[in-house]
């Protein structure tokens, strides 16, 4: 048999690793932004369009799909070829996906900041965006297993297991998160309520930070490592095992984000259980990256690229050890909704996701260029700066964290809330927040630096589009399996069960999702009651200004809760809820029980300026909200989708329900009109008093004199 | 609460896929060698240059 030539396409992985260092600098200088918004309200620029509700995100979305999704496939475009002595499937969907997903992130630039978004963390793009991703992921699916399957290597190395199970994995999520009806161009209705809807995104979430974040960087770091240090992984088997185990036991975990809420508690303990069993894994991983460099930690000593790899891979192994605490209930309960939580995904995603990118682009440029690095210098100033960053973040914020939370639980001798104003606990972590964005600002510089860097590094050199390279054929089926050939056959029987069991998996879930969602929907709480229209329209609005980014809507059973907040939530209160907006941060107080404790003047005076009523707060003004006209044109749209999604308006509701909205909303005008304040019924501050008056009223029991 | 169903059903879907993954991949011969492939993916695959002229 004679070797075959052929050419390896490092054009596409040029291109991938620009628009990873393009889109890092810009999806990190936004969250340079927004990490000063928090101590200076001024930062938000005093246009809608820049507020922390839009700009965070913007932040989120660009740092995760575009950073971090643009360096996977920059690293699996590179190392699958190698791997499997092949040039990619096509080089024509190499270049749709490469183009195809750079417009996505385009469209996400254009729709967040104008308000665009479901609301669902990290699934914020509007329905349209949704299918375009899904598209595109198919041609990234069919390029890859294509390359499987023209492989000229049999054995798949255990990088490829890992590209598989993040393909496989992040298809389902998606799809399932995406299941939204569409009511406009850019706006649709989650299918699922309540604490069903939140159990999807956080299944989702969850796995988007295990099947995006993590499996995919596994697989390269077992690519790339043993590369830079010239030396094989410490132990395949152990690969073998922990991505095995990694994979069954990451897909259960989410239910950790919903800790304390109104998710049967049983959903709650499943959670927990795997989030602890994750530890194995997740370690094994770490352990076998370090344990790779044993015997050679003089070559890190120097080389500056297996520094990267060393710190990035601790920060993975501190990550992964602090999430299973996380999910242990009583840590949670502190941790939750603080910045604790910030800190923890800054040590994932600028030790491991970033530095882990960062080694890999001084890996490869110099490489795919024919040359050297242009300043081992500079690398290495990047490198320090970025670690002493990653400090200058994350501690502040811990210290945040635990601070804000154990100041909100703490009670008197005589047992009242020691600081019953939520806003004492902010001013107290302000210092905080300022040093977090002097860390944050030090690892944007070395990445600055690192830009500057690798293009000279790539104008210095010239970039081998196509390099060549020689290999064997694959043998034959017949021939590899020679004498076990008919054992194939004996198989057979299993492989036809799995095969059946998943056909029949696949159309029972089809067949149910209608069924269940319906008969799911019917009220728990006779008092619970679908929204008004104006309330739906506030609550849009409240959805578009990404108010959950800072408010969470659910209050915990604990007593330091209750006492600030009101009674603690009910899954039953949530049906109507598409979204659900229970949120996942408190950088404000809970607005779940905020109908009824302020007056509409009050709200009206806050939104214009929030320091009016409560000096010091961080909160954005909305002063544009007193200035816009409610739009009304789609309000029937929205009472015929909330119907067919099952909640329960009377048959002809959407043809007064205009008239009604218009009905409230001259009540809520006339009542500010009384406290001093004129405001025209049709703005959009009205719809949005409506809507936080209505907040967690419906269970509350009224005064018998009312 | 039938979501949990539809998504405990979604995850044992998954899992009873990577199953069959894991499955084919011990049928194919891929866990028989736990060492050379570490060792393989070092090398590169540069083409031999005709030197024998």
């Amino acid at each position: 048999m004679q070797p075959e030539k052929f050419y390896y396409d490092n054009k596409i992985v040029r291109n991938f690793g620009i628009a990873t260092i393009v889109w890092g600098i810009i999806g990190m200088m936004v969250g340079l932004l927004a990490a000063m918004q928090l101590f200076k309200p001024d930062m938000n620029l005093g246009n809608q369009y820049t507020t922390f509700g839009r700009i965070r995100p913007l932040h989120t979305n660009a740092v995760i799909f575009a950073f971090v999704g643009n360096a996977i496939f920059m690293g699996v475009y590179y190392s699958l070829q190698r791997l499997l002595k092949a040039r990619m499937f096509s080089d024509l969907l190499s270049s749709i996906h490469f183009w195809g997903w750079q417009l996505i992130i385009l469209s996400a630039v254009a729709t967040l900041p104008l308000g665009l978004t479901t609301s669902h963390e990290y699934a914020e793009l509007e329905w349209p965006i949704d299918i375009a991703i899904t598209l595109i992921w198919v041609v990234f699916g069919i390029n890859m297993f294509g390359t499987i399957i023209k492989r000229r290597e049999r054995h798949m190395y255990v990088a490829i297991w890992f590209y598989i199970a993040t393909f496989v994995t992040i298809a389902v999520l998606h799809i399932v998160n995406s299941f939204e009806l569409p009511i406009s161009a850019f706006k649709s209705y989650y299918l699922f309520a309540g604490v069903q809807d939140a159990l999807v995104q956080w299944w989702y979430g969850h796995n988007a930070v295990a099947f995006f974040l993590t499996t995919p960087y596994l697989g390269m770091m077992y690519y790339f490592l043993p590369k830079m240090a010239n030396r094989p992984v410490y132990s395949y088997k152990l690969s073998i095992l922990h991505f095995w185990s990694l994979i069954f036991i990451y897909i259960w975990a989410g239910p950790h984000h919903l800790l304390y809420t109104s998710l049967p508690s049983w959903a709650q303990s499943l959670g927990v259980a795997f989030s602890i069993m994750l530890i194995a894994p997740s370690w094994g991983g770490m352990i076998n990256g370090l344990l790779t460099l044993r015997g050679a930690w003089d070559k890190v000593r120097d080389d500056v690229i297996l520094k990267f790899m060393v710190v990035g891979l601790t920060a993975y192994g501190m990550a992964t050890f602090e999430g299973p605490m996380l999910s242990l209930k009583q840590i949670n309960a502190i941790g939750h909704f603080t910045d604790w939580i910030i800190a923890h995904v800054h040590v994932g995603a600028l030790g491991w996701n970033g530095f882990l990118t960062f080694a890999i682009l001084y890996w490869l440029i110099p490489r795919m260029y024919g040359t050297q690095l242009f300043s081992k210098k500079m690398a290495s100033f990047h490198f320090w700066i970025g670690t002493l960053g990653i400090l200058f973040y994350a501690v502040p914020l811990y210290w945040a964290g635990f601070t804000q939370g154990l100041m909100l639980k703490e009670f008197t001798p005589e047992g009242l809330l020691k600081y019953p104003n939520f806003l004492e606990s902010t001013m107290r972590i302000l210092p905080m927040h300022v040093m977090r964005s002097i860390g944050g600002a030090m690892y944007l510089t070395g990445v600055i630096v690192m830009a500057y860097n690798l293009s000279r590094t790539m104008l210095q050199g010239k970039l081998i589009s196509n390099e060549a390279a020689e290999a064997m054929p694959l043998e034959k089926m017949s021939d590899y399996y020679g004498e076990t050939r008919h054992r194939f056959l004996e198989r057979k029987p299993i492989q036809m069960m799995i095969v059946a069991l998943v056909v029949i998996l696949i159309g029972s879930a089809i067949e149910l999702i209608p069924t269940l969602t319906i008969s799911s929907n019917i009220p728990t709480i006779a008092s619970v009651k679908p929204y008004t229209p104006l309330e739906l329209e506030g609550r849009d609005i409240y959805i578009r200004e990404g108010c959950v980014g800072c408010h969470s809507q659910t209050v915990r059973p604990f007593r330091s809760e209750t006492e600030r907040y009101g009674d603690y939530s009910k899954a039953g209160e949530f049906v109507y809820d598409h979204p659900f907006l229970w949120g996942s941060k408190r950088t404000g107080p809970d607005l779940h029980r905020e109908g009824g404790k302020y007056g509409n003047a009050w709200h009206y005076n806050h939104m214009m300026d929030p320091r009016l009523m409560s000096p010091g707060s961080i909160m954005p003004n909305y002063d544009w909200l007193i200035s816009q006209k409610l739009d009304t044109t789609a309000t029937a749209d929205k009472i015929n989708a909330m119907r067919k999604l099952g909640v329960p308006y009377p048959d002809g509701f959407e043809k007064i329900a205009n008239a009604d909205l218009n009905k409230q909303a001259k009540a809520i005008a006339d009542d500010l009109g009384k406290n001093g304040i004129k405001v025209k019924s049709d703005k959009e501050i009205v719809a949005v008093i409506a809507y936080l008056q209505r907040l967690g009223t419906d269970i509350k029991v009224k005064p018998a004199n009312k | 609460m039938s979501i949990l169903y539809f998504l405990i059903g979604c995850s044992v879907l998954l899992a009873l896929i990577f199953l069959g993954a894991f499955f084919w991949a011990q049928h194919d011969g891929q866990h028989d060698d736990m060492y050379t492939p570490s060792v393989r993916i070092l090398l590169d695959d540069k083409p031999i240059e005709n030197t024998e002229k």
